[in-house]
């Protein structure tokens, strides 16, 4: 069956649009490539991967993430194993000073530029944001220079203006999923509230990181919602995670997002977002092995997490450093962040 | 060397019933949640390159890495 005249192909429409002009998919448009037929997954990908080195550039932005309070939370939020509220069989951790330092020493070894220190909590308490205070101090101490993120939950202007004073460059603060799905998915909060933390993060000066769960049960529609609502918030970085089935979480028995699904997510997620870093984070080993992952590298992705999660492994980060070897991926410096 | 009693993923007992899927999960994406000796919660400390995960009666044991 032939297309009629008058129906422009959506990859065509991108390569104009966005490879050309740098201008983001829409929402209708984003749909539309989250609804190609399999075999014109490739097309798709070599398209974002254009997309991607023309406004992006070749290097590939590597970090390393530490838990530094696990479990615990008293949010809700129904993918998360370190949700107070389920039967998970994730407890409570502090990590030491000592272990964070280290921690960022093996992040840095890697050749890493980021490193992001993440707590499990609703919000900062004191405590908290003093545990992250020394333990940047003892970064430094240690003669580290990389790059430091903060995943504290949401904030206030005062705990905002704290984090720029102590140096952290850059937040994360994912919106998870679609405003119209968030609901669904965290009833102890809401999508709005995360909204307003980013802004104060942006207002402030920080880099903005914002991302999400891909397979928590939203339609292809509330996708492309998404991706269009990250777009409006004009994050520099986008994590893209795909769902991990945690035990006693209320989403233990969803599947893992199918590679080719999560693929077609990728190169979506990059015709939407030309400019912005695209992190792939967790779940990917589950969702595509490692043959996908270098597949999500050549398809619009241009940062990864090494090494481990919060919670969960991934695989050793060499494997990683290897494949960017591999693929001829100069990993991004420290003087390019600079 | 004590045998392991319990699954670690599932907390479970590795005779009964199969535990293939947790084996899985073990080898490609969690560190042991539950002490193969005792079943008990473990406190598990995840790290870029390894993890720690202490009972609080057959103490710490750590990746290999
Ligand atoms: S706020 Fe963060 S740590 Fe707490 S339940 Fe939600 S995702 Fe998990
Ligand atoms: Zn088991
Ligand atoms: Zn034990």
């Amino acid at each position: 069956m032939t297309a009629a005249p008058e129906q422009i192909d959506v990859l065509d429409e991108a390569r104009e649009q966005v490879l050309e002009r740098g201008v983001g998919l829409t929402e209708a448009q984003v749909l539309k490539v989250l609804e190609l037929p399999e075999d014109r997954i490739p097309e798709l990908l070599a398209l974002a991967h254009e997309v991607r080195e023309r406004w992006c550039g070749p290097e590939v932005e590597v970090e390393g993430i530490v838990s530094l309070k696990t479990g615990g939370c008293p949010e809700d939020c129904h993918f998360c194993s370190q949700s107070g509220q389920f039967p998970s069989p994730v407890r409570s951790a502090w990590l030491d000073i000592p272990g964070l330092v280290r921690a960022a020493r093996q992040t840095r070894d890697t050749g890493a530029t980021e490193f992001c220190i993440v707590a499990a909590v609703r919000g900062p308490d004191k405590r908290l944001l003093s545990q992250v205070r020394d333990g940047i101090k003892a970064i430094r101490a240690d003669g580290n220079d990389i790059q430091i993120a903060c995943s504290l939950g949401m904030l206030t202007q005062e705990q905002v203006d704290e984090l720029v004073a102590m140096g952290v460059h850059r937040y994360n603060h994912n919106l998870e999923t679609a405003r119209s799905h968030f609901p669904e998915v965290v009833t102890t909060h809401s999508w709005e509230e995360r909204w307003d933390t980013l802004r104060m993060i942006r207002d402030a000066g920080m880099e903005v990181c914002c991302g999400g769960i891909i397979g928590m049960g939203e339609t292809l529609a509330q996708r492309a919602e998404f991706a269009v609502q990250l777009a409006e918030l004009e994050p520099d970085e986008v994590p893209l995670n795909f769902l991990i089935p945690n035990p006693g979480t209320p989403y233990e028995n969803y599947p893992v997002v199918e590679g080719a699904e999560a693929l077609r997510t990728v190169g979506a997620f990059r015709l939407a977002l030309p400019r912005t870093i695209l992190r792939f984070a967790g779940g990917r080993e589950l969702t595509f092995g490692d043959l996908g992952a270098k597949q999500g590298m050549l398809g619009g992705i241009n940062a990864i997490i090494v090494g481990n999660y919060l919670t969960n492994l991934g695989r050793p980060a060499q494997q990683d450093l290897d494949m960017l070897e591999e693929l001829s991926m100069p990993i991004k410096a420290l003087s390019q962040t600079l | 060397m004590t045998t392991a009693v319990y699954c670690a993923f599932c907390g479970k007992e590795e005779a009964d019933g199969d535990h293939a899927f947790c084996r899985q999960r073990l080898s490609m994406i969690d560190p042991p949640r539950y002490c193969p000796e005792c079943a008990r919660r473990m406190v598990v400390q995840v790290t870029p390159d390894g993890w720690t995960a202490r009972c609080s009666r057959h103490g710490e044991t750590a990746s290999a890495r």
